[in-house]
């Protein structure tokens, strides 16, 4: 799993990557820069994650396939594995800096989403 | 009062997805029909468990039964979905008070002042609390609405008005979730408004704390691209939450720079207080 996150983590501009347990925001595997909180950062976007869905699917766009927090210095980007959340999957998640390349980030998120889920 | 009851219950029963039960669990609260507004409370909780007004009426029907432990969970539950839901946050300091906490019930009344400082009946509170007497069991902190016919489905054009697609996907809500202008419908056409703003209470929160955790700043959005359908939520103030959404075909960027026009667009009629 950690090779996986390899895929994320060397796109410039990435300061972390992990793999959180969706139903319970729970770090699966981490790879992130000193200073971090992964547990505390995993437990939120898993939160944020399961409120999303739910209001995504009330507002029939169905389920989130990608989303992105942006923020004054980065951004935080999460895809959510095929049966997650609520469904015991995974969410794959990035922490990056402001000007990194959102696209490509995505799709190598895209990526581990399908090899480990 | 009873024909205020037999509005409501029409008005729920025409439309059993809207938030009406709210203000008919109330109106039965008071008159002390407390089992029928049990009822209508427990019937409201199960079609939107994420709206923090819905615990909070849940609890003060709850605390009125004197089943304080009970009350004390779903007043947890509000908080725990809308940080800053004062009558929560004044429902937890009346059973802190009950308990003996005078510490928690002060610092839940003080956090419930700096959400709303010009609500007297706080400062009431804290001087009773400081006084030995306790205050009393807490009220709704909008008082409950006269009966109105229901509210016209879009107040876009009010809010968004000249805004490209002002007419659809276009949802402005309230820290507790509470729909201040905007309305959606879903595929089918059926209005989604309600239930969407009670998933989303709470997120403007849990955005800036995450962001804050990260030391990324402040957040200035979130974009999500669904199967059917791509979303943005902004934040026009640091607690209202600002909703559009499109098509998928719309790219994230494009959908992004008009959720930017529609959070300046609410930002101005929030501060114009309208």
């Amino acid at each position: 799993m950690s090779s996986a996150l390899d895929l994320i983590t060397r796109v410039r501009g990435v300061r972390g990557a992990m793999l959180v347990s969706a139903d319970d925001g729970i770090v699966v595997a981490e790879q992130l820069m000193e200073g971090i909180k992964g547990g505390a950062v995993a437990a939120l976007a898993a939160s944020l994650a399961g409120r999303l869905r739910r209001a995504m699917e009330a507002a029939g766009t169905g389920t989130s396939v990608f989303w992105h927090l942006q923020a004054e210095q980065g951004a935080l980007l999460v895809v959510p594995g095929a049966n997650s959340p609520g469904d015991g999957g995974i969410l794959v998640v990035a922490v990056t800096e402001p000007d990194v390349n959102i696209g490509l980030v995505r799709l190598e998120l895209l990526r581990v989403a399908e090899t480990v889920v | 009062m009873a024909d205020d009851i037999r509005a409501l219950s029409a008005q729920l029963a025409q439309d059993p997805q809207s938030l009406v039960f709210l203000r008919l669990g109330e109106a039965l609260r008071r008159k002390g029909q407390l089992d029928a507004a049990l009822r209508v409370a427990m019937n409201g909780l199960e079609r939107h468990p994420h709206l923090a007004d819905a615990h909070d009426l849940y609890a003060r029907i709850l605390t009125d039964k004197r089943d304080y432990e009970r009350a004390f969970d779903e007043w947890d539950m509000a908080v725990r979905i809308a940080p800053n839901h004062t009558g929560a946050l004044k429902g937890l300091a009346f059973l802190y008070f009950k308990v003996g906490d005078l510490a928690q019930a002060e610092s839940h009344l003080e956090a419930a002042r700096k959400v709303e400082p010009d609500d007297p009946s706080i400062d009431q509170a804290i001087t009773m609390m400081r006084a030995g007497a306790s205050p009393s069991a807490p009220e709704p902190s909008p008082p409950p609405e006269p009966v109105a016919p229901p509210a016209p489905a879009l107040d876009e054009a009010r809010v968004f008005a000249g805004l490209e697609g002002a007419n659809e996907g276009l949802l402005l809500i309230d820290g507790a979730g509470r729909v201040l202008g905007g309305a959606l419908r879903d595929r089918s056409g059926a209005d989604v408004t309600d239930a969407v703003a009670a998933y989303l209470a709470g997120v403007s929160q849990e955005a800036a704390r995450t962001a804050k955790l990260l030391g990324l700043g402040a957040w200035n959005g979130l974009s999500a691209e669904g199967q059917q359908g791509n979303v943005h939520l902004g934040h026009p103030t640091p607690e209202a939450l600002l909703l559009v959404v499109r098509e998928r075909g719309i790219p994230l960027g494009r959908l992004a720079i008009l959720a930017q026009r529609a959070t300046a667009m609410a930002r101005r009629w929030l501060e114009r207080g309208t």
